[in-house]
């Protein structure tokens, strides 16, 4: 997967979880808890998700690098390279 | 084999289905009635549909907030807030016949009626908001801290201090007398910093979003499905004996049947410790009027009142305590969907009632006391409301033995066990609690326990201090 990928999966997996919000104007480079305001039941949501649909491990010490768009694709780019987009 | 069994399809359990569900478990919810919703379900009799448990949704927020529980619940739950339609209340009241304080959705109406009411309050009533922010839901040595000390520190005027506990003590307060502070500062947030909504067609819409969900993940509902035992070998659940003699497997079990109830199911446990079982019911009189309660003056979504010097919060002797209530109205909400309007109205007084009392009567004095019993308590409710008893065309009595039957909760208590489990944790590693005892009061509460559990379980975390256990009611 590409990175434009992997935020495209993101936002699929942001926009399961919370469908009433408006995900086109996301700022990559601010934190999901400030645009959002996703708390710790949502983080690990997303951890999940990416385990449920791709089969991705993220450990929990590393659960702080999905704190937003920018930082989660560069966390995810060399953990999903070989995966393909479902 | 079920990778999880869940008992009881009440909010709770429904809630924990669906987060299993969708992380590809395989589910199955066991309910002994046929009908679900547990203490929150519903009825239809002679042509009209009623509510069980549901009064008012609490922790209602306005479609488009981020924060509280009832956001957190519909990002797990993967729900729009247009699922669960919620019209929001016209208003509330705590009546005491010295005083009466108004609320609404958001804190700002009580607020200005403390300060209207009890102006030498003002700055108490700012520190104990401010005690109730940095309250941590979750630790369990702080939940138990006694509310009347930390309010008796806090407010000078004992009046205030019983109108706060009177709506609070009402809508979920299994403890007699005090309330563990942990459980005050839930129902305050739940209810006077956020507020009271209900959907037009009431708990059912919820009950059909949910369990409609439920099955599209795939979990499996089983009604008229009651457990016999939750068979044990070597300190572990290994699976679940139905009354029909019914055998199932599954890996983890989670029992919304109450604490004392479940320990009785375990075929491990010989001695049942009902120490902290809890004894609170409740008579509920419910009136059907010709026209809408507006009409005759009744304009609260919700009305607690109270006449008695200190506000008495404990199982009476007799059959029922008619000097506290809650009176509620389904109609009474800002409904602004098509079509949302009533035909007649609808209101309903709650009282504390003795379930051995009740379960004492034969079935003829059993009916006479209901009568007397709703005429007692009707009649205290009109001293705080507009007399309406001239247009009631029908009416239904509930009593603590009817919640027994219908929810299978010892003494038929709403609120459960006097001392709540947060983390569901019980005496076998792969059994846990969920629902009531858990401390998650309201339909909100309740399936913000049932999903806790369910990501618990999912992530195999035991200690209680886990970061996805961030509760709230």
């Amino acid at each position: 997967m590409t990175s434009e990928e992997i935020r495209e999966v993101i936002i699929d997996i942001l926009g399961d979880i919370a469908p009433d919000e408006e995900l086109g104007d996301l700022k990559d480079e601010i934190a999901f808890r400030d645009q959002l305001e996703l708390d710790s039941m949502d983080f690990l949501d997303i951890v999940m998700e990416l385990r449920k649909r791709y089969r991705v491990q993220v450990p929990e010490e590393d659960y702080g690098e999905l704190a937003s768009m920018q930082s989660t694709v560069t966390y995810l780019e060399p953990k999903m390279q070989d995966v393909e987009k479902a | 084999m079920y990778d999880t069994v869940i008992i009881g399809a009440g909010m709770s359990g429904l809630a924990a289905g669906i987060r299993l569900a969708h992380y590809d478990q395989r589910v199955c919810i066991l309910e002994r009635h046929t009908t679900i919703g547990g203490l929150n379900s519903f009825y239809r009799l002679g042509g009209r549909d009623f509510d069980v448990g549901l009064h008012a949704v609490t922790n209602f927020t306005p479609k488009g907030a981020r924060k509280g529980p009832l956001a957190r619940l519909l990002r797990q739950l993967r729900f729009r807030w247009d699922d669960f339609a919620l019209a929001p209340q016209i208003g509330s009241e705590i009546a005491f016949p010295q005083e009466r304080l108004q609320f609404g959705n958001g804190i700002e109406l009580l607020e200005s009626e403390v300060a209207r009411a009890f102006p030498a309050e003002r700055d108490a009533f700012a520190n104990l908001m401010e005690k109730i922010v940095d309250y941590d839901d979750l630790n369990q040595e702080l939940f138990e801290i006694s509310t009347r000390e930390i309010l008796a520190e806090t407010i000078r005027d004992p009046l205030l201090i019983e109108m706060l506990l009177c709506p609070l003590m009402w809508y979920g307060n299994a403890r007699e007398g005090d309330m563990d502070f942990g459980q005050f500062c839930i129902m305050f947030r739940s209810i006077f910093c956020e507020g009271f909504g209900r959907p037009f067609a009431g708990v059912r819409l919820i009950l059909k979003n949910l369990i409609r969900k439920f099955r599209r993940l795939g979990g499996e509902l089983k009604t008229r499905a009651g457990v016999d035992h939750i068979h044990v070998e070597n300190g572990r659940a290994i699976g679940l004996v139905l009354e029909n003699g019914q055998e199932i497997e599954a890996a983890q079990i989670i029992s919304s049947a109450g604490l004392v109830e479940t320990m009785r199911l375990c075929d491990d446990v010989s001695q049942v410790d009902t120490t902290h079982a809890g004894r609170l019911s409740f008579m509920e009189a419910i009136s059907v009027i010709d026209v809408e309660p507006q009409d005759v003056g009744l304009e609260k979504t919700v009305v607690f009142f109270n006449d008695s010097e200190s506000f008495c919060w404990e199982r009476p002797d007799t059959l029922i305590d008619a000097r506290t209530g809650v009176i509620c109205s389904p109609n009474n909400y800002a409904y602004t969907g098509q079509g949302e309007t009533f035909p007649e109205g609808m209101i309903r007084i709650t009282a504390q009632a003795n379930f051995d009392r009740w379960h004492a009567l034969d079935e003829s004095s059993y009916q006479q006391e209901k009568t007397k019993s709703y005429n007692e308590l009707v009649a205290s409710a009109v001293r705080f409301i507009p007399d309406f008893r001239h247009r009631v065309i029908a009416t239904d009595i509930f009593t603590p033995t009817t919640i027994r039957r219908f929810t299978g909760h010892d003494q038929g208590t709403v609120y459960g066990a006097t001392h709540k489990i947060l983390d569901g944790h019980t005496h076998l590693p792969n059994l846990h609690l969920c629902g009531t005892d858990q401390g998650f009061i309201g339909i909100v509460g309740s399936m913000m326990g049932g999903i806790s559990i369910a990501n618990h379980c999912l992530s195999g975390v035991h200690s209680s201090d886990s970061p996805i256990l961030e509760g709230g009611s």
